[in-house]
């Protein structure tokens, strides 16, 4: 008993550790940034405190609804899409191999051209309002999306799927029950990149056709040579995208619970 | 396990009444593509299995056996033959059969709790939730895991985690349970451990059983019937009928001088045909 406290105890005392370096780091950088640019007269590098004055004064709370809530919500109007299609294609691509062989060029032609090199045409097509933004959001991320449902789909156990025919399963439930849970973690990777790329074609879209956004609050704040104004956009992004990140572990730890459990079970 | 009269008559349960065939295979081969030649398996399997019986199928490993499970259970297309299971013929997964895989680590979904794996087949059954959710808990009693109903497989030792696929195949109220190397990935205290329960089992619920086995000893201590497979093409050696007292022990049965004797007999027809073959 005593050595397995002790041990357990040695484990505890790691993860406060870990914790605590969490904290620190950024909290030291802050603190060096602070102080270090506490004194500077470059127009370009403000000091910390003037970018947090700057800060307050936009983003507490004036311009929440009016650039905050507009991003977050194209981002995640095309997430959603691009999830939803990207699962539903790559399902489809995955256990059609006809279909799949057909359309492979078109889907690495397509692949291969970013989200963001379409904007001059989206913004032809489709003009400045949110339509041309969550397009764009939905195109650029839903590639990750479906190679990697696909992916998933096709790495299915054999085995798994002589259980689900010997069983008569119903189609319905061999897709929602067996095929969909079997590649989601494949599923769920692909959408972890497809998020960071969401977050950089969001803000570009904004930057160069938008009247609103975070994108655009960042842009033309160094137009008008608001420097702190600028820096202050940026450090939102940073908050958001980390916020963002912590968002997305929680719902991949609530789905892929059981990969997790396997997992760590089979290291010991 | 069984009652008196059973364990007294030296046959066995199956041929103590008049006994229909469940399940009837004639003349079956099956030749898997290599390149472009045609490398035959199974080379005219007739067989027949009847209502309640327990048979074993014993042969060397790679003779087939795997490939004539899967023909039965409908997920292998013969190349020749027909397939009859209550006078139907097979050519899908039928309804009244079920199939316990060897590797039960890869048959179990992993996401999926304990009761929901044995549930998942019962979705297509027409049952009403409540009914799914009683008749698995019923499965799942059948073989003393309802204290796990709400583990994940993997949480589970691997006796256990083929006792959940036992489950499955048993709430499922199949005509005929096919096992395919079933005790072959366990401990060999788990393994006459699943052996007995599976024979608890049978006779409980009158399930016929076709269980396919590399292991001798084991073919001889579960069937009423042991089939030999051998050569290549692989076709029927010899049917041995087991005339082992009933219930079976996995220490006197196994002590009894009948034992040893059938055991002798199937193990030299499994060695003849290595010899045949140069292995």
């Amino acid at each position: 008993m005593a050595p397995s406290a002790a041990f357990h105890g040695r484990r505890l005392n790691r993860r406060v550790l870990m914790a605590l370096a969490e904290v620190a780091v950024p909290v030291i950088a802050i603190a060096l940034w602070w102080v270090l640019s506490a004194t500077s007269t470059s127009l370009y590098f403000p000091p910390l405190s003037k970018i947090m004055t700057s800060f307050r004064n936009i983003w507490l709370f004036s311009h929440v609804g009016s650039d905050v809530v507009p991003s977050l919500e194209n981002l995640a109007a095309g997430f959603a899409i691009a999830t939803t299609a990207g699962i539903v294609l790559g399902m489809a691509l995955g256990l059609l191999p006809i279909l799949s062989d057909a359309l492979a060029p078109a889907v690495e032609f397509l692949r291969a051209v970013p989200g963001v090199a379409l904007l001059p045409a989206a913004l032809l097509l489709l003009g400045i309002g949110p339509g041309m933004k969550i397009s764009l959001i939905a195109y650029g991320t839903v590639w990750p999306i479906l190679l990697n449902t696909i992916d998933g789909v096709r790495g299915i156990d054999p085995v798994v799927v002589e259980v689900a025919s010997s069983y008569r399963m119903r189609r319905r439930d061999r897709l929602v029950r067996i095929i969909l849970p079997a590649a989601s973690p494949q599923i769920v990777a692909g959408m972890r990149t497809a998020l960071s790329i969401g977050i950089t074609v969001i803000i570009f879209s904004e930057m160069i056709g938008s009247t609103n956004g975070i994108g655009f609050q960042i842009l033309s704040a160094e137009r008008s040579f608001d420097v702190p104004g600028m820096w202050a956009g940026i450090v939102l992004l940073g908050i958001l995208g980390y916020l963002l990140n912590l968002a997305f572990r929680g719902f991949e730890s609530y789905v892929l619970r059981w990969h997790r459990g396997m997992r760590q079970l089979a290291r010991g | 396990m069984t009652n008196a009269d059973v364990s007294v008559n030296p046959l066995g349960p199956s041929q103590a009444q008049p006994s229909l065939p469940v399940l009837e295979v004639s003349d079956l081969t099956k030749a898997y593509q290599v390149g472009t030649d045609l490398r035959p398996v199974l080379g005219g399997i007739s067989l027949q299995v009847n209502r309640g019986e327990f048979v074993c199928i014993v042969g060397p490993s790679g003779a087939g056996k795997s490939t004539l499970l899967r023909c039965i259970a409908g997920l292998l297309a013969p190349s020749s033959g027909s397939i009859l299971l209550d006078r139907q013929p097979v050519h899908e997964p039928p309804p009244k059969l079920a199939v316990v895989f060897q590797d039960y680590s890869r048959s179990l979904m992993p996401w999926m709790s304990v009761a929901k794996n044995v549930i998942l087949p019962l979705r297509s059954k027409g049952y009403s939730k409540r009914e799914q959710v009683n008749r698995a808990g019923e499965a799942l009693a059948a073989v003393g895991l309802t204290e796990a109903a709400s583990q994940y497989p993997w949480q589970l030792s691997g006796g256990m985690q083929q006792r959940v696929a036992i489950a499955r195949a048993l709430a499922y109220e199949p005509e005929a349970l096919l096992m395919d190397e079933p005790f072959a990935s366990v401990d060999a205290q788990t393994r006459s451990d699943l052996e007995d329960l599976i024979l608890g089992v049978r006779d409980s619920f009158g399930m016929t059983v076709l269980l396919v086995t590399h292991d001798i000893d084991e073919s001889v201590y579960l069937a009423d019937r042991v089939v030999v497979m051998s050569g290549s093409p692989t076709r029927i050696r010899e049917e041995i009928t087991v005339d082992l007292p009933s219930p079976r022990d996995q220490v006197s049965t196994k002590l009894l001088p009948r034992f040893s004797e059938l055991r002798a007999h199937v193990m030299t027809l499994i060695r003849e045909d290595r010899v045949n073959r140069g292995t």
